[in-house]
This record gives C-alpha cells, structure tokens and sequence, in this order.
C-alpha cells in the first residue's frame, strides 16, 4: 500500500512538472516566435513589456483571461465550449509516452524519467492526434460560420490525409527499434540517431508533422487572409487561448517527438537526458519558425496533391527500402 | 466486485447509452459525436482487457479516420435535421425483430459459458503476440481482407476519375 | 536518349529546391540585419508637410482671421462635422461668430482644405489627438485659431477678392483689371 502511494506521489508530481514546463515554455515559445520572426522579417518584434519584451507572454495571458468569453448566439453551445478543451487536452496527452531521461534513482527506487511507458505509445500518439481534428472540425462547424465550417473543412482534410504519411514514415523506425514504445524506441539509438538511416523518413515526418499541428505552408484551416480565421474565427478569451496553447504545445510535442524518433530522444554527451530532449525540442521549434518566416502559405489542391501523390508513395517505398535491408 | 469489474461495468453503461443517443439523434453531428465517444468507450474496453494494440487501433482507425470522414461529410452536406418521425413503422418492425433476436442469442451466450463468470481478471497481450497471431495464423483472411480494399479503391478511383456528365443538374436552392 | 519529360520533371525538383534554399538563405540573412523597425513614441518620423491630421484655422499676413464663414467647408465636409455662424464687422468684413469641429467624427479627408477659397482652415501634420473622452474632441475656435499662416504664409483673400473692404476698392485688387463702367457699354 505504502508503495503503492509513494508510486502514485510520484506520479503526480511527474505530471505537474511536465505540464508546468509544457505550459510555460508555450507562453515562451509565443514569445521566441515572434521574436524570431520579427527579426526575420527584420522587425523587432515584441519589446515593450519588461525588457526585450520578456514580460509579453505574461500580458498576453492575462489578457485572455480577463477578455469576455464571448459565445455567440447561433452556435450549438456545447460543442462550440468544449472544442477548444480538445484541441489543447490532446496535445498535452501525447506528453504522457515521451521519455525525457534515463531512470533516476530516489530513496532506493528507480523512477522512470517517462510519465507512462505503455507498449503501443506510437500508436496512443496517432490516436491522440487524430481526435485533436475533433477539435478543430468541431469548432468549426459549431461555430455555426461560414469561414469557420471552411476551416474546420480544411482541417479535418489535411489532418486526415498528413496523419497517414505520418504513420507511414514511422513504420520504418519501428522495424528497426523493433518496438512501439517510446522508451525502447529511444534505447534502440543509444548508439546513433536514427536520422543518419533513415533521412526520408526524417523528411516525411517533419514536413507532415508540420502540417498535422497546421503550421504556415500549411496553415490553411486558420489562413487568415481568406478564412477570417477559420475555424476559430468566432471565439474569444480564454477558448481561443486553448486554441493557441494547442498549437505551442503542439510545436514541442513535434519537436520531442522528432527528437524521440530520429534525433536519439535524450541521449547526448555531457548534459543530462532532460536538458538534450529540451535543446533538440527548441531547436526543432526554431527551424520550424524560420520555415514560417520564409515559406508562403500552400493553395488547397497542392496541399493534397503533395501530400497524397508524393508524401505517401515516398513513405511506401521507403517502407519496402527498409523492410528489405532489415530481412537481410 | 473488483476494481476492473466495476470499471467494465460503467464502461458498459457509457457505450450503451452513448450508441443509444447516437441512434436517436436528429443531428447528425450529434450523432456522429456519440458514435466516437461509444468508440471511446470500446477502446477503454479494449485496453481493460488487455489489449492495448486493439485499444489504440480503434481509436485511431474507427474513432480517428472513419468518424471524421462521417463528420466531414456531414459538415459538408449540411443536412437540416427532418421533423418527421424518428423511426418509421417499415425501420421499426426490422429493428425490434432483429435486436429482440440478439437479446435472446445474448442472453443464451451468456448462461451457456461458464468461463465468463467469476471475478474479472486482467491480462495484457503485447503488440508482438498479437501481430504474430493474425499473421501467422490467418493470414489468408488477412490476404483476402486487403485485397478487397485494393478492390474497393480501384473502384472508388474508377468512379472518382470519370469525367462529369456536362449538364448538371439544377441546384436546389431552399432559404 | 534524353526523355524531354524526364529531364523537366528532375528539373522541376531541383528548382524548387533551389528556390527554397534562396528564400531560405534570405531570411536567415535578414537575422543579422539591423530592424529597420523606427520605434515611435522615442522617435517621431517627421511626416510631410502636407500630410492630414489636425485641423487649424490660420490667419493671414497682416494678423488677421482668415476664415469669412462662407460655409462652403461646411458643406464640403462629407461628415458634417463642421459647425460655425456668420456675422459681419462694422466694415462689412465676414467672419465667424462661433467655429466649431467635432474630430471625433472627422475622417480627415481635408476636402473642407480644398473648399476654403481663403485658405483658413489646413490640416497640419500633427496626428497625435486622441482622448479618453469624446466629448472632448470637439474643438471650439478658440482651440482652432493659430497666430500664424500654415502653409500658405502670403495669401491673403482680400488682395484678391473683388469686393469693397479695407484691402481695396473694386478693380484694385490684385491681379485685377479696372473696373468697366456698365453704362459706358450701353449700345
Ligand atoms: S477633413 Fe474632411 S471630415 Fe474633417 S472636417 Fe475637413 S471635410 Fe470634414
Ligand atoms: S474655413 Fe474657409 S471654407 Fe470654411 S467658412 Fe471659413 S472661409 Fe469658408
């Protein structure tokens, strides 16, 4: 029972601080983007609260707290409260697989630096990421909006067709690690990292990825200059707050997960497993801004055309490459 | 009763009613909702029993692919939901028969097998045990499983690629 | 054998690679440029004289108001936000009683500039008005009057007008012929 109780204190505390980091390096990462992209872009981006505008994510979230939540008439009410819970909720779970460091050894017990090490973890990642298009299709559609059903349109299309090339670039770092799980998947490159093996499955899995957390060549369900902005056009406040920590929590699981697939997760020399997994996550998340500060938005045709026509057959082949290396 | 029994048993209730309310909806974005929380409910079970592969399979295939198709195009169509009767008298005579006789085939099921009682024991099947299983084991059923989808998008490509017919029909305007 | 077909489609690629890595190598050059970002409250970008903000009614040379209360700024204006009320000096000289203009309403479109045949009421570049309060964008004549020409330092309406008043009589004006003695013209 003692055992037991400690097991489940310790769980809890491990949540606490995987959210609070997620959480807090989302504020941040608004910040760093913005900075980033006004330099790109040679502004200088947010520079008034506090110094270097450090202050910024803070009044942006009291902001959003304190603006009225507005739920206008027309929309289907239930629907339209929870869709933006969704989004943020099941980008926050798929945190829950990601090992972030060797075991630790506290009080004579080890404990799993990893929230929970199930044996299908990939799959429990594409599952919470395919019902975060619920989200966005939802909202959408109960926003009872022109431009936002268009956007959740858009978003339940591009999810559905990047979630497969997504899953078909992976299915090769499986046959290697021989494993769904994340912990063995990590393990597995203790060695080298896989993108030295598998460059096209690195490649496919960014640039779905990318379009999975609906970032800007792909940013079509929110495209501002056509859609309002889309699906979340009608809300306000806090909800469209979700929306936006949705998306930058999205941004680091895409990071950790690159890291955890291709980049050998946590292993480095010299720094702890905790502090690699967190400089392969921001360095993912930057280039992912630059790419924002370069790239123009994709028309919709394209959008699938890429990735039906060349993503998926890429990720195939690339299968059957690997399959016939690994039998060998 | 232990813990996983009484976990099961609510899970239960949550799919029965969830499908329930998916039935009987007007809307059928409501309707599609209930349909992915009873699909929810089916997974939980899944991992309850002990296969976590089923689990996550079912949310990402039935939960994840198949509902939001249901959903996108039910967004698309935009169906005003009908006033009428639910369920007309030709639908409701099918449908007491045919669950009526599930009811019965059910509750033989479950007085006949005797394993089913007793206490709820968990177990866990890993990915590996149930890969090796179906494609070792019935792999032709997996064979002909695919080959009918190989079928099926040759068809949907044949019927998606004709080139529409050059006059279309009217489109109905209602306000 | 060169496939024509071939040949593009592997061009097409690498083009579009290249492409990419230019805009790509763009923007990272533009990490280490200086923001041509002019930060406002601290620095004022002096604007162009003639550019719309403010409105002032100006005086002319010799120190007097320029405005006569013809009412055609008033008119002109598309969002009637000019008020005023004519009266007349012992010497028959026009001008306005009271003036007013309501700025909370003012689209500073300076159509009221190019109406005003006296060259009393400019916009001035000044752009910084803004209040808490509406009511106090209204603008009284008081508020409106400068003690100096604004843009057009020489003008002064009277030199020119044909009319009697302390400038000239008629035909003296500037840029006027000599008054023609209708009867003389009889037939
Ligand atoms: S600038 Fe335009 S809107 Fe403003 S007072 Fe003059 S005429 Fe009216
Ligand atoms: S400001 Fe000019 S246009 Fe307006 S009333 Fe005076 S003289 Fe006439």
């Amino acid at each position: 029972m003692i055992a037991w109780l400690v097991g489940f204190i310790v769980l809890i505390v491990k949540i606490a601080v995987v959210l609070g980091t997620l959480l807090f390096i989302a504020a941040y990462l608004v910040w760093v983007e913005r900075k980033l992209l006004g330099r790109l872009q040679v502004r200088l981006g947010p520079n008034r609260a506090g110094k270097f505008g450090l202050l910024q994510p803070i009044a942006d979230s009291l902001k959003m707290l304190t603006k009225e939540d507005i739920v206008p008439e027309a929309v289907d009410r239930t629907i339209f409260l929870l869709a933006p819970a969704v989004v943020a909720l099941t980008a926050l779970l798929m945190f829950a697989v990601v090992p972030f460091g060797e075991d630790i050894t506290l009080g004579g017990r080890p404990i799993p630096l990893v929230i929970s090490d199930i044996n299908v973890a990939l799959l429990f990642i594409f599952a919470m990421s395919s019902l975060g298009v619920y989200g966005v299709a939802l909202g959408g559609w109960a926003s009872n909006s022109k431009y936002s059903l268009l956007g959740g349109i858009r978003g339940a299309a591009q999810m559905i067709s990047y979630e497969l090339s997504i899953g078909l670039s992976l299915v090769p770092v499986v046959m290697l690690a021989g494993s769904f799980s994340l912990v063995d998947i990590v393990a597995a490159q203790a060695r080298y990292p896989y993108v030295l093996v598998q460059p096209v499955s690195f490649i496919i899995f960014f640039i779905s990825a990318m379009a999975e957390s609906k970032r800007i060549p792909f940013d079509l369900p929110e495209a501002e200059n056509e859609l309002g902005a889309g699906f979340h056009t009608e809300y306000s406040g806090m909800r469209f707050g979700l929306f936006f920590i949705g998306e930058y929590v999205h941004i680091q699981v895409l990071g950790a997960l690159l890291a955890v697939f291709f980049l050998g997760g946590w292993h480095g020399p010299y720094l702890p497993g905790p502090v690699w997994l967190l400089i392969k996550m921001m360095a993912v998340a930057l280039v992912m801004i630059w790419i924002r500060g370069t790239l123009p938005r994709l028309r919709y045709d394209q959008l699938m055309a890429f990735g039906w026509k060349i993503l998926v057959p890429a990720a195939l082949i690339n299968i059957v490459i690997t399959g016939a290396f690994v039998l060998i | 009763m232990t813990l996983y029994s009484i976990l099961f048993y609510i899970l239960a209730a949550v799919i029965l009613a969830s499908t329930a309310m998916a039935i009987t909806r007007r809307d059928m974005v409501h309707a599609v909702i209930y349909l992915v929380v009873s699909f929810f409910g089916s997974a939980l079970l899944f991992y309850l029993l002990g296969a976590p592969l089923l689990a996550a399979l079912e949310i990402i295939i039935y939960a994840g692919a198949i509902m939001v198709l249901f959903l996108f195009i039910v967004m698309m169509i935009r169906i005003r939901p009908s006033a009428g009767r639910l369920l007309s008298r030709v639908q409701l005579l099918p449908a007491i028969v045919m669950s009526g006789l599930y009811v019965v085939v059910g509750a033989f099921m479950v007085t006949g097998d005797t394993a089913g009682r007793g206490d709820f024991q968990p177990a866990v099947a890993a990915p590996e045990t149930l890969g090796q299983y179906v494609f070792q084991q019935h792999w032709v059923t997996v064979e002909i499983a695919s080959l009918l989808l190989l079928v099926a998008l040759v068809g949907a490509m044949i019927i998606g690629g004709k080139s529409p017919p050059e006059s279309h029909p009217p489109v109905e305007e209602k306000s | 054998m060169s496939d024509p077909k071939q040949t593009s489609w592997l061009g097409d690629i690498l083009g579009s690679v290249s492409a990419m890595a230019g805009g790509f190598s763009t923007t990272f050059k533009h990490l280490f440029r200086k923001p041509i970002t002019e930060e406002y409250p601290e620095y004022k970008r002096p604007l162009p004289e003639r550019s719309r903000a403010r409105i002032i009614l100006t005086r002319d040379p010799d120190g007097d108001e320029r405005c006569v209360a013809c009412y055609l700024c008033s008119a002109a204006c598309p969002v009637s936000c000019i008020s005023m009320q004519s009266t007349e000096r012992e010497d028959g000289r026009r001008y306005a009683a009271w003036f007013r203009i309501n700025f909370g309403r003012c689209i500073y479109c300076g159509l009221c500039e190019e109406a005003c045949p006296t060259s009393a009421i400019q916009l001035t570049p000044d752009f910084e008005n803004c209040r808490r309060d509406i009511l106090t964008m209204v603008f009284e004549k008081e508020d409106l009057l400068v003690d100096h020409g604004g843009k057009d330092k020489t003008y002064n309406f009277y030199r020119y007008a044909g009319v009697v008043s302390g400038k000239g009589g008629k035909g003296e004006h500037v840029k006027e012929k000599k008054a023609v003695d209708v009867k003389t013209n009889l037939p």
